[in-house]
């Protein structure tokens, strides 16, 4: 019986200590980001023994706001991604109602299509993109940035395949109570799916926030960079000033954060939605 | 069919419906359906947007694909093409091990222990930091006079090699980064949401019937987990070949002398740096064949892994 519980303790003990080596090796490299973008950048800083730095630089944060033009990027990203956000989700939203509750004329066909599109490479779209909206005049401009983003294979699917599972009895109520089509969208189906759109809208969300290639390739202007890109060329003009290098990224970082903490109750159960089943 | 509905009251019908799917199925004609066909027709050209296109038929497959031997020694017409290939297929060896970590971890987090949802929150870190920011860290942690990696080995009286500069080492350091970013990530919690779907009462039985720890792992989670591993992995090699981007651009500009030059990156300098559009779309196309016989593999082998 003692050694029973011995071995369960043994047990607990090995297990605390594998988890937190691999928290200690993960957390790691990021508080010392954080530690160095508070560090003097004139001085020799990046010794390893000055892990904490002795002095909080906060004035380095200030620097990468005033003296580039940091804020200007920051508000493009933040345009930018909100928009794309927005977008994506209502046109996947209301395409998914169309397909999960909706009868129409090569319904199925056109799921189809979209389910074979998901494995396409963006490499090969991203060549005939940015030559149409050469056509169109709109490279170097924010529909550039935003248009080719504001839909999603992926996510009209994996709504599709949410909205499919919801129980259809509060919308037939809604539909014997003289509801029409948008009022039953409104009022059963996007309170039904909180959880669901909330994950798709921070998958996205995070994905435009980090998007790197596109924005390389469709803007040139630097007043029209987004985070990513301009932290990209901050490094070209900086190279060696880690410390306000560090800065940018943290504050690249800190939105992502802050939205993953908001929403990480709906997001850790919904990100394994429609991926597998058992 | 895969979508077979019992026959239900309908919410619209056609012209309500069309409404409803417009501004998505236009998306999906002007940035996925249209630029697809017409990245097909781009590969029968040579373009470089400045002057009209000129069709050139399948010369482009040619040089990018073809071999002749020249002296008993196979010549390939673009041997770039093919250590970039391979650059992206090496690359691709850290799945295995990040499989292995990620399954590591949701085993030890699907114990009831205190604090789970703290570790769990902090594994998944590297994911949600993703991009460029991260990208800035590691090329950071891997400067050889102050990075983080080099000063830990002078400690034990290593002298670290210029990671991202160093031929033998630009490889395995981009892949060392891939797997910190994703060990914890995603994956781990499909893993994770894997083995809460395994019944308990498997490891009751083999309890009564002694098995060892190593036993129940080997005869009941790594069965039970078939599926999902086979769908991460499939994932995995999909996302890989379509990878390094960022990393090369970043952190070593695709060097040293094209060692960490992926296939995307490839294509990228190709089409937005050299203007060789046509080309481009080639190599796009021939990488797009790749990902498409890996799913069809995944289709006739994964099973119901994918609904």
């Amino acid at each position: 019986m003692n050694r029973h519980v011995f071995h369960k303790n043994l047990n607990t003990v090995l297990i605390y200590a594998f988890l937190i080596i691999i928290g200690f090796t993960t957390i790691f490299p990021l508080l010392w980001m954080l530690a160095t973008s508070l560090k003097d950048p004139y001085a020799d800083v990046s010794k390893l023994t000055s892990i904490v730095p002795s002095k909080c630089h906060w004035d380095n944060y200030r620097a990468v706001f005033v003296e580039t033009n940091f804020l200007r990027e920051f508000c493009n990203s933040v345009f930018v991604t909100f928009t794309i956000t927005a977008g994506k989700v209502f046109t996947s939203s209301i395409a998914a109602y169309a397909f999960a509750r909706m009868i129409f004329w090569g319904r199925n066909h056109i799921f189809l299509g979209y389910i074979a599109t998901m494995m396409i490479p963006h490499s090969v779209t991203m060549i005939p993109t940015f030559l149409l909206l050469q056509k169109l005049g709109w490279i170097d401009t924010y529909y550039a940035l935003i248009l080719p983003e504001m839909f999603t294979a992926y996510g009209t699917f994996m709504l599709r395949q949410f909205f499919l599972n919801l129980p259809r009895d509060l919308e037939e109520a809604a539909m014997i109570d003289g509801c029409n089509s948008w009022q039953i969208y409104c009022n059963v189906i996007i309170p039904l799916s909180r959880n669901a759109l909330i994950t798709l809208a921070i998958l996205i969300f995070m994905g435009s926030w980090k998007n790197f290639m596109w924005p390389l390739i469709v803007i040139h202007s630097a007043e029209l960079y987004t985070l990513p890109v301009a932290l990209a060329k901050f490094k070209e003009m900086y190279g060696i000033q880690w410390p306000l290098l560090m800065a940018g990224s943290v504050i690249m970082i800190l939105p992502m954060f802050i939205v993953f903490i908001a929403g990480q109750r709906f997001f850790i159960k919904g990100i394994t939605l429609g991926a597998v089943k058992g | 069919m895969i979508m077979g509905f019992p026959e239900q009251k309908h919410i619209g019908r056609n012209t309500t419906a069309w409404l409803y799917l417009a501004p998505n199925f236009l998306g999906f004609l002007s940035f996925t359906f249209i630029p697809v066909l017409f990245a097909i027709v781009l590969s029968f050209f040579r373009w470089d947007i400045f002057n009209p296109p000129q069709f050139v038929g399948f010369e482009n497959l040619r040089d990018l694909l073809g071999m002749s031997i020249v002296n008993g020694k196979i010549a390939f017409n673009d041997p770039y093409f093919w250590k970039y290939l391979w650059n992206t297929v090496f690359l691709m060896l850290t799945i295995p091990v990040n499989m292995l970590v990620s399954l590591l971890i949701a085993i030890m987090l699907n114990h009831p222990l205190k604090c789970i949802g703290f570790f769990r929150s902090i594994f998944y870190l590297p994911t949600i930091c993703g991009g460029v920011g991260i990208l800035l860290l590691w090329s950071f942690i891997y400067n050889p006079e102050f990075g983080l990696l080099n000063q830990a080995l002078a400690l034990i009286g290593i002298k670290g090699p210029g990671w991202l500069t160093d031929c033998t080492w630009a490889k395995p350091a981009i892949m060392l980064m891939g797997t910190w970013g994703a060990m914890g990530g995603t994956n781990m919690l499909l893993y994770l949401a894997g083995l809460q779907g395994i019944s308990e009462e498997l490891y009751e039985a083999a309890n009564i019937d002694g098995a060892s720890v190593f036993q129940k792992f080997r005869h009941i989670t790594l069965p039970m987990l078939r599926p999902t591993s086979f769908f991460i992995f499939i994932m995995s090699v999909i996302a890989g070949f379509q990878g390094g981007f960022d990393a090369a651009f970043i952190l070593t500009g695709g060097g040293p002398a094209g060692a960490t030059t992926t296939l995307s990156y490839y294509i990228f300098n190709h089409a937005f740096v050299w203007f060789n559009m046509g080309y481009a779309a080639t190599i796009a196309l021939v990488l797009f064949l790749i990902v498409l016989i890996i799913t069809i593999i995944n289709w006739r082998f994964g099973g119901n892994v994918h609904e």
